[in-house]
């Protein structure tokens, strides 16, 4: 046997790759790509909106007045007024806290109920896995929008009753999402390897499952709270999320629609506000698959120092 | 054959060139095949010789490639085509037509919806405009060329009720469909069992006699170049480094790298040090079991994947363990590292039974057995650094219970000669060689007696694949490990094994002394398996 040589097989490849020090933190590769660092500006500019409406909004949400009614933009109404005079700018940036509060809530419930029972289910398998999906396949079977009518109907509408029903119409949704890519992950030899070593279960979901699918997961949790708004639009609009007179996106368009060929204005700006947010939250979950996924990340730090 | 250079040039490749970005893949590679003739294209992965003959044939579908110098196509039109500079609307005419294409993996590279007849006759009615039924005929003489057996049942069968084999054969097919002036065979025999090569082989050159196509093979084994080629052409890093007639090559190479890839090669005559025959049983396996419940058309059946083997290994000894694939051979690897559980049989490890016992026990037993998978690219968790990767056993078994634990990584690390600043990177920064050194180290963290090696080093270059036998020698020998070596190279087994283990559809067909096996063996399956290997020495032509 010749004695082998201390040096690593390739040492040429070691000289385009980062030093063990040269790690780039994960926030400056996301701002370092300028879609996700429009994104995350934009959500962020949303978010200080929502949080300083009643001082930003110039105007009372419910100040009436009837003889300003449907006028349209101008400098004192910057997005015109609706039908009962009311400012739409401030009734907009009001009802943003109030959409993204639904949207965060309803998203981290499924969330947190759905990826355990996913990857669970997943991971073991059998009959557990049959149980549990069949329970979710019996919520998916119900359209989302009548699920959630049924809950608001049955817990009387209001924004704690939105939440819920959307939290729950999305739990399926993440369980089958992160059982499908557990069910890819388990039989990668790195979880047999782990297996082999004894490793209880719990922590093979933890360390191994958990990381791995993290792409489909984060992409889908950036797609719900698109779907959240949405959704939290649908309901208002159909008289059953945030009741009148408090503002909501939806619920402003509801409002809009007796009037779409006498004032844009009604319907085009929280039509705008929705589109504007959802879009944010889809190119933020795009960029951080990217960051979250090493292979990705290395690229990304490669090019950084380029 | 060997009159190939002077018959009709097929294809003539001058100043190859392919730049990605500014890094220059393939530098200045310069070939020709001659009807009839075949060029052997050997190098190691990464060395850009699937990459110089994609491009050669207008098939590189790189992002960003810019492929310079000229490559002509000299088919039965007489013709000259340029491929390098030809229109995408040429290069159809061309692909499948003139030029046949098989591929490494024959698992992926056919279309699971379709039935053989359809994947045959795809190429044919698109070139050749034959009706449905006229392809059909021809597809049916083309498989019963390819030696598929009972043709005319197998025309409407699904690549999935086809073994490897088979459905390199029927790659084999398509790729002839058209009578293609030249064959580029991209590592055709890679991933199938020695048996299986050397029959496709023999299958190649037949086809290639009869019809005198021109041979592009390109492999990284030299032992099939050495059956294959007339010449052999040996890329280091996109450049040609030695371009010669295949036996004065392998006779007499005139560059170190040539020389290097031939003397990494594992050939059969090796031995392992010897180890001590008195030494102590560590791990006795009786008369295991274990069964499948399998989904059939004909209804459910139970497939024996073991079936009543028994074995021995004794402290500091290896066991080799060959067999085609199928043949049960991981199956017990599995079974000892807890993976699979056995209808019957017992697995004596020092005076406990592996396979009676459960919980808290059972994992201070896990400790004892440890494997390392053959995919050095699966079985690291991607995203997880390297250090965590082998600490991940320590952290598990709350060990070291002294000292530290990143310590112990560094120890490990060092062990398996890697620097220990890799602790800090992840999988996918590592080349194939390291991370399989990574797995290694990770197996080893927990002490373990017995070390199963399943295929461990069959993914990797040949040099490599050396080097990492003999660090698993070294380390067998400064530890005192025990191994069980799963492999279907005979050749890299005899070179580590003490003892044989011979299996066959879950079967030990024959077992003992390693040098018995290798020098006489009793068996015509073994016997079998032996004949198939690669000579070392080219097969005169």
């Amino acid at each position: 046997m010749t004695d082998p040589t201390p040096t690593p097989e390739n040492p040429t490849a070691t000289d385009v790759e980062p030093e063990a020090d040269g790690r780039v933190a994960a926030w400056k590769l996301l701002a370092g790509n300028p879609v996700t660092l429009f994104s995350v500006i934009v959500l962020v500019i949303i978010l200080v909106v929502a949080l300083l409406a009643p001082w930003l909004a110039p105007y009372g949400v419910n100040q009436t007045d009837v003889t300003r009614a449907l006028q349209s933009p101008s400098a004192e109404h910057w997005m015109g007024t609706d039908d009962l005079g009311r400012d739409i700018f401030s009734r907009i940036i009001v009802a943003s806290g109030t959409s993204l509060q639904i949207a965060l809530v309803s998203v981290i419930f499924a969330f947190v109920i759905g990826v355990p029972i996913g990857i669970i289910s997943g991971y073991l398998g059998g009959i557990t896995d049959t149980v549990l999906m069949r329970c979710v396949d019996v919520m998916f079977a119900f359209p989302v929008l009548l699920l959630a009518l049924a809950i608001v109907a049955i817990l009387s509408p209001g924004q704690l009753t939105t939440m819920i029903a959307i939290g729950v119409v999305f739990t399926p949704i993440f369980a089958r999402v992160a059982r499908a890519s557990t069910l890819s992950v388990r039989v990668e030899p790195f979880v047999q390897v782990s297996k082999t070593m004894g490793t209880p279960g719990w922590w093979i979901l933890l360390r191994h499952i958990l990381p791995n699918i993290t792409g489909p997961v984060v992409v889908q949790t950036s797609l719900s709270l698109a779907f959240a708004i949405l959704s939290e639009a649908a309901l208002s609009f159909l008289g059953l999320g945030i009741q009148p007179p408090n503002p909501s996106w939806g619920g402003m368009l509801f409002d809009a629609q007796g009037f779409m060929s006498q004032a844009w204005w009604m319907s085009v700006f929280p039509g705008a506000a929705i589109f504007v947010t959802v879009l944010a939250f889809n190119l933020l979950g795009d960029g951080l698959r990217d960051v979250l996924d090493p292979k990705q990340r290395t690229l990304a730090e490669a090019r950084r120092k380029a | 054959m060997s009159d190939s250079s002077a018959a009709q040039t097929v294809l003539r490749v001058e100043d190859l060139r392919v730049a990605i970005g500014r890094k220059e893949i393939v530098r200045g590679v310069n070939f020709q095949v001659g009807r009839g003739g075949t060029l052997g294209i050997v190098g190691e992965s990464g060395s850009g010789k699937s990459m110089s003959v994609l491009a050669a044939t207008g098939l590189l579908d790189a992002p960003g490639a810019v492929v310079t110098g000229t490559s002509t196509l000299h088919d039965d039109d007489g013709a000259g085509l340029a491929l390098t500079s030809a229109t995408p609307k040429q290069l159809r005419r061309v692909h499948g037509n003139s030029i046949g294409f098989v591929f490494q993996d024959p698992s992926t590279s056919l279309n699971p919806l379709l039935t053989l007849e359809r994947q045959i006759s795809e190429s044919l009615e698109t070139h050749r405009g034959m009706t449905r039924r006229t392809a059909r005929a021809r597809a049916l003489e083309l498989l019963e060329a390819v030696g598929i057996p009972d043709p005319e049942s197998r025309l409407d069968s699904y690549p999935h009720q086809l073994s490897g084999g088979q459905r390199q054969r029927v790659m084999i097919a398509i790729a002839l469909a058209c009578d293609p002036a030249m064959l580029i065979a991209d590592e055709p025999t890679t991933a199938l069992d020695v048996t299986t090569q050397a029959q496709i082989i023999d299958l190649v050159k037949e086809l290639q006699h009869d019809r005198g196509t021109a041979v592009v093979w390109i492999s990284h084994d030299l032992g099939v170049i050495g059956q294959v080629a007339d010449e052999v052409l040996v890329l280091k890093s996109g450049e040609a480094v030695e371009h010669r007639e295949t036996v004065s090559l392998m006779d007499h190479p005139s560059h170190a790298y040539t020389t290097q890839l031939l003397a990494a090669r594992p050939v059969l005559g090796r031995v392992p040090q010897p180890a001590d025959p008195a030494a102590e049983v560590v791990l006795a396996v009786e008369d295991l079991d274990v069964a499948f419940p399998v989904s059939t058309p004909a209804g459910k059946k139970t497939i024996h994947a073991v079936d009543s083997v028994s074995f021995e290994v004794r402290r500091g000894h290896t066991l080799g363990i060959v067999g085609e694939s199928g043949s049960g051979k991981s199956t017990i690897a599995n079974v000892l590292t807890g993976l699979v559980e056995p209808q019957g049989g017992t697995a004596q490890l020092g005076g406990t039974d592996l396979l009676r016992v459960r919980g808290k026990q059972g994992r201070g037993l896990r400790r004892r057995v440890a494997m390392v998978f053959q995919d050095p690219f699966a079985s690291l968790n991607s995203r997880m650094r390297v250090g965590d990767s082998i600490g991940e056993p320590l952290t598990v078994h709350r060990l070291p219970a002294s000292g530290s634990r990143s310590d112990r990584i560094r120890e490990l690390l060092e062990l398996v000669d890697l620097p220990t600043h890799f602790a800090s990177r992840y999988p996918h920064e590592l080349s194939g060689g390291q991370r399989q050194r990574v797995s290694i180290a990770r197996a080893l963290a927990l002490e373990p007696e017995v070390v199963i090696l399943d295929e461990s080093t069959a993914a990797l270059d040949v040099s490599i694949q050396a080097r990492v036998l003999d660090l698993l020698a070294r380390l067998q020998s400064e530890l005192g490990l025990t191994y069980l070596f799963i492999a279907h190279d005979l050749a890299v087994v005899q070179q580590m094994s003490h003892d044989v283990l011979v299996m066959r559809n879950g079967q030990a067909v024959e077992q003992g002394a390693a040098e018995q096996i290798f020098d006489d063996p009793q068996q015509d399956y073994t016997r079998m398996l032996l004949a198939a290997i690669p000579p070392e020495r080219p097969a005169a032509v």
